[in-house]
């Protein structure tokens, strides 16, 4: 069995990176829905709204800029090949040092508070959320996924009976979107963990907000579910902005995972149609 | 609903105010000053021990926002607007005191609202993520309390043709309400 040798420095230079990159730049799939939306929108403030974001984020692609001032506390996913060995420092140091270098040179916001009832900035937008999975493997996967506190506040963590099945996993997810309104920014993309444990659930639908848009879940139950779980979002009225119109949210993704016989847990996430994610293999 | 957009300059005056409907597109020129959370909450601890402002309220716009720091050359990094509701619990002792308007996004509470109509005020969304766009129209941003907040500090702001529309005016017009009544679809 080969070890492999990679130099937390590598580590730091690329998370770095990825967190100017997520915020300058937004995905060839948010703005292929973005254009979608602006296709089918019928509201007039609506389709006002969605030539403002496409104009925004060419703007913010152009004078290398954050497209939002929100630009997010960073949450970081590795996976990490059991084969590497990191040398040169620690390696959660190493990604906390990326997040600081690249707030900084961005220039990017500092969004977080020490503590949550004290509440001072700690000035570099660490610390991080840092996820990780061992998986099999020489080579490292990292993801970059600056969040924003106004779609990440409309989410939801809900403990359902197993009775309460599809139909109330539904309900729940639907009656979330509208009682978020306007507040998340829609077009808004939700994320939906199902079933694991209470933690688990959240951490799903977190995770399905990394799934490139358009790609339906692999499984047709649930690929079916997210399609009809669309069209009761959208049926909202809320559109863009929340000033009414069709186009409320732009996906809705399902993770699934096994559960207790006891429990069906549901998350549910947010994610403002400046949905940020870049990733790189190391 | 819509049409051609207003052009309105602050400081708002009553008459100011009472022309506006939800729906209005709006273009602003003039000051405003940036306030979120944390100069909120400073501002209301002045009030409570009667001491003075940062600046005037009367005719004054609120810009819930904080900025991105500025790169090298440029006036302000990327601003726009944050939700509005967390300033809710603050607003009440501002709009007595003049406040007239309020850029944001995102519903407001129905005490709020409510005074509002009382005062005279104006509720004005900005599009929430179009930061670099914003940033745009913000020719001239001073820093005048609470440096240390950081992003959280007061600015005065010169802003010119800063495009907003109105979602609550001061007769009881509400856009999100109105404009999701115009498109809910009933049967699901």
């Amino acid at each position: 069995m080969n070890i492999r040798e990679l130099p937390t420095q590598t580590v730091t230079d690329t998370v770095a990176r990825l967190c100017v990159e997520a915020n300058f730049f937004l995905g060839e799939d948010v703005l292929a829905k973005l254009r979608d939306c602006l296709e089918r929108e019928e509201s007039p403030l609506g389709k006002s709204v969605l030539e403002q974001v496409l104009g925004n984020a060419a703007a913010a692609r152009e004078k290398q800029v954050a497209m939002c001032q929100d630009t997010g506390y960073a949450v970081v996913f590795l996976e990490i090949g059991q084969d590497v060995h990191f040398t040169g420092g620690g390696l959660m140091e190493s990604v906390q040092e990326g997040v600081r270098r690249g707030y900084q040179s961005g220039p990017l916001r500092k969004s977080v508070v020490r503590d949550p009832l004290r509440r001072v900035n700690t000035g570099d937008n660490t610390p991080a959320i840092v996820h990780c999975e061992i998986v099999p493997g020489d080579r490292v996967r990292l993801i970059v996924a600056p969040k924003g506190g106004g779609s990440e506040n409309m989410s939801e963590v809900k403990m359902l009976p197993p009775s309460a099945g599809r139909e109330g996993v539904m309900d729940f997810v639907a009656d979330r979107v509208r009682r978020s309104g306007p507040n998340p920014c829609p077009p808004v993309i939700v994320g939906v963990g199902l079933g694991g444990t209470f933690e688990k659930c959240a951490f799903l639908a977190k995770k399905s907000l990394l799934r490139t848009l358009g790609e339906p879940h692999p499984d047709p139950y649930y690929a079916e579910m997210e399609s009809e779980l669309l069209e009761r979002v959208n049926a909202l009225g809320i559109g863009p902005m929340g000033y009414g119109g069709r186009c409320t949210a732009l996906a809705v993704h399902v993770e699934a995972h096994p559960c207790h016989i006891a429990s069906l847990p549901v998350a549910v996430n947010i994610q403002c149609h400046a949905a940020r994610h870049k990733e790189a293999v190391l | 609903m819509t049409g051609p957009a207003k052009r309105i300059r602050t400081p708002l005056g009553e008459t100011g105010t009472a022309g506006l409907r939800s729906g209005d597109l709006i273009l602003l020129s003039g000051t405003v000053y940036t306030a979120r959370d944390a100069a909120h909450q400073r501002m209301a601890e002045r009030i409570r021990r009667d001491e003075p402002l940062p600046f005037g309220l009367a005719g004054q716009v609120l810009f819930y926002a904080g900025p991105v720091p500025a790169a090298p050359g440029r006036v302000i990094g990327p601003i726009g607007p944050t939700s509005s509701y967390r300033m809710d619990p603050f607003t009440l002792p501002l709009l007595e005191r003049g406040l007239k308007g309020m850029i944001g996004k995102g519903n407001r509470s129905p005490q709020i609202v409510e005074a509002m109509k009382r005062c005279g005020a104006v509720y004005f969304a900005a599009t929430g993520g179009a930061a670099a766009l914003y940033a745009g129209t913000v020719k001239r941003s001073v820093l005048i309390a609470f440096e240390d907040l950081g992003p959280e500090a007061v600015y005065r702001l010169e802003v010119e043709d800063m495009p907003l529309v109105v979602v609550n005016d001061c007769h009881g017009g509400d856009l999100y309400r109105e404009g999701v009544e115009r498109y809910r679809v009933q049967s699901l």
